[in-house]
């Protein structure tokens, strides 16, 4: 077959994966999957990521994001020891009770407070953070649509510097995974930034995993043990299910021999 | 249904001690006897009538966690969606509660609408059962009424624009809607009359609940179970006792069922959630879709197929009150769709119509589901009023059996 023919082929697949690339960049299309060991029906959180993850939470997310329906307690869900846990709230101060003169006082944080946020309420975040309160992230991971692979794509998909045909727009960055590409939230993740204590190097594909698995415990705290105690459930009711049967066949074979 | 006197029953154990004064006085033991284990129900019952006793376990379920879920409950504009997190949260095994009973709610209408789907097809509604339908329909109002009730208390966006839309939806009534709509809404905004309303509806129908099962269940015990062939037993050979027979049977459909419980619970609970819901109510914000549990799917598809507000919501309770006259609508003396060729075919196409308003609810009748909306809520009606008055009189049934045990032995 002469090649001719093939070139107007060829040059249609082109446009067609151009014109596909060009649609990848739209945020209302899925966001591209990862491989999360947190995914299915068995799948459980893996607690050194989790652990990181908190700590790019507690560096990098909670100066402008709350998460105010945890406590710190709720960290022993991580692994975090009872110690490490009454020292993580201890640094938080919270308002404490009126003193003598009747002036209000600070203390220490105690393990049952909730996590403190970073503004008092709503409309003095979005009057501090240009017109937008960022979202509270204590249930982000299942409300915004995507999911973990959304929060993923949005961590690493910011373009610095934009391109080229991009509007240049004061205080808004050029993200491909938001709407209209611009989004007022600065890059958050830089390589190295922070320090794995446990020397996992911090790239920002790393911390963009840690933290994202990080969210979606915090959107679903208790999955693993879910996951486990559905297992023991579930293989408890395939044995009670056999004897079950056996005991109605055996009652019912009465009625056949009559 | 014939029942042996407890009393000359000769195989029946004296009763000494405790138990037998507890009989002289009120004789609970011998009347369980009768109706738990002597209790005689015709021997061909399928798998389908597992379901009356899935559902009483699901309702003993949902009152367990339920009022473990009401103790740790605040009823609050500001207090109820941080107290439902809390016992998601902090509250040791409030997790697991709170997933049961979500569970609970979508199996309880889902085995609820089996259960339904079971009395339509067997003809189950026919004399001398009709108060037994009756008072089944009653709970599924009831039912339905406390779901509802239910999902508002979590008071996310799906919670409190559900409440706007049923509100709003009452307010279409002519003459006294605005002031029925102030009364549900609990005044001029959503907040916490409204919640505070709902929450001790939600507590005081679940007890109703139990109240109008405990009269389905007599009802039964009176009349006798149905059963697929739809003819009555006519000898003891037609029938098993309810123990052992039916007590091994019923553990069987309630083991599966509770795996199929299990699965949703522990390994996708995704399915049932609806994401929306987990962000606060925010009266300000009005999200993208609104729409209502999947149970409640063909209601709103029959909501929103009428143009006037009034009439969708006519439709909507008309779909559910014509279902107190079909023991009145259908003259056929014949009760099982499995001799009735012409009415099974029908049903089937019931079911159809009732999944069809529940795709287009879920696409707001938009387009071309408004027209698939519209046939499928005509097909739904004329079902009652038209294919079963009419086509019953003339229908030509294939012949019933001579008795349950002869049918039963031809297979």
């Amino acid at each position: 077959m002469p090649t001719h023919i093939y070139r107007p082929v060829a040059g249609l697949l082109i446009a067609l994966s151009l014109s596909g690339a060009a649609l990848a960049s739209e945020p209302d299309k899925a966001p591209p999957h990862q491989a999360w060991g947190f995914e299915g029906p068995l799948g459980q959180y893996d607690q050194n990521s989790l652990q990181r993850g908190f700590i790019v939470f507690q560096h990098v997310c909670s100066t402008c994001h709350g998460m105010r329906n945890l406590t710190y307690a709720d960290l022993a869900g991580i692994g975090l020891t009872q110690q490490q846990i009454a020292e993580t709230a201890k640094i938080k101060p919270q308002p404490g009770a009126p003193d003598a003169a009747g002036q209000p006082t600070m203390r220490p944080g105690l393990p049952d407070d909730h996590l403190n946020s970073p503004f008092p309420n709503d409309a003095a975040a979005a009057a501090m953070m240009g017109g937008i309160a960022p979202p509270d992230q204590s249930r982000l991971a299942i409300t915004h649509p995507g999911g973990p692979d959304w929060l993923y794509a949005f961590l690493t998909g910011y373009r610095m510097p934009p391109p080229a045909d991009a509007p240049v727009v004061p205080g808004k960055f050029y993200n491909d995974w938001v709407a209209g590409h611009m989004i007022g939230m600065p890059p958050p993740l830089m390589n190295g930034m922070i320090q794995y204590p446990d020397g996992t190097p911090a790239t920002v594909e790393q911390q963009a995993r840690d933290i994202t698995t990080f969210l979606v415990w915090a959107s679903d705290p208790h999955r693993n043990e879910r996951h486990s105690i559905g297992k023991a459930v579930m293989a408890y009711l395939i044995v009670l299910l056999a004897l079950a049967i056996a005991w109605k066949r055996k009652i019912w074979k009465r009625l056949k021999t009559q | 249904m014939t029942q042996p006197d407890p009393v000359t029953r000769p195989d029946a154990p004296a009763m000494t001690g405790l138990a037998g004064w507890v009989e002289a006085r009120l004789p609970v033991i011998s009347a369980f006897r009768a109706e738990y284990i002597d209790f005689r129900l015709p021997r061909n019952l399928n798998g389908l009538w597992n379901f009356g006793a899935i559902l009483t376990v699901v309702l003993l379920l949902m009152l367990a966690t339920g009022i473990f879920l009401a103790m740790n409950y605040t009823p609050t504009n500001a207090g109820a969606f941080l107290s439902v997190e809390a016992i998601d949260r902090q509250l040791a095994g409030g997790w697991l509660l709170r997933a049961m009973h979500m569970t609970g709610a979508n199996l309880f209408l889902a085995a609820l609408y089996i259960h339904l789907f079971r009395g339509l097809y067997y003809g189950s509604y026919k004399a001398p059962r009709e108060l037994l339908w009756l008072s089944g329909l009653v709970l599924l109002l009831l039912v339905m009424a406390t779901a509802f009730a239910g999902y508002m208390l979590p008071w996310g966006q799906m919670s409190y624009w559900g409440a706007d839309v049923i509100t709003k939806a009452v307010g279409a009534v002519p003459g006294i809607g605005p002031e029925l709509e102030h009364i549900m809404a609990g005044g001029d905004h959503l907040g916490d009359v409204f919640l505070h309303h709902f929450f001790v509806l939600h507590f005081l129908l679940a007890f109703v609940i139990v109240a109008v099962v405990g009269l389905h269940v007599t009802l039964v015990h009176v009349s006798g179970s149905n059963n697929p062939l739809g003819i009555e037993p006519r000898t003891p050979k037609d029938t098993v006792p309810f123990y052992p027979y039916y007590i091994s049977k019923d553990l069987v459909g309630l083991i599966l069922f509770a795996m199929v419980f299990t699965a949703l619970m522990f390994f996708w609970p995704n399915v049932l959630i609806e994401a929306d819901n987990y962000t606060p109510a925010d009266p300000m914000h009005t999200p993208a879709d609104i729409e209502p549990e999947w149970y409640f799917l063909p209601f709103y598809g029959l909501l929103q197929s009428v143009p006037s507000k009034f009439g969708g919501l006519l439709a909507s309770a008309a779909s559910l009150l014509i279902l107190f006259a079909l023991p009145w609508l259908d003259r056929s003396p014949v009760r099982s769709m499995r001799f009735r060729p012409l009415c099974r075919i029908g049903l089937f196409g019931l079911v159809a119509a009732f999944i069809l308003l529940a795709a287009a609810g879920k696409h707001h009748a938009q387009g071309g589901w408004l027209i698939v909306a519209r046939l499928a809520g005509i097909y739904y009606f004329s079902y009652f009023v038209v294919l079963l008055p009419l086509v019953s009189r003339r229908e030509k049934t294939r012949p019933l059996p001579s008795s349950i045990f002869a049918a039963e032995g031809k297979r």
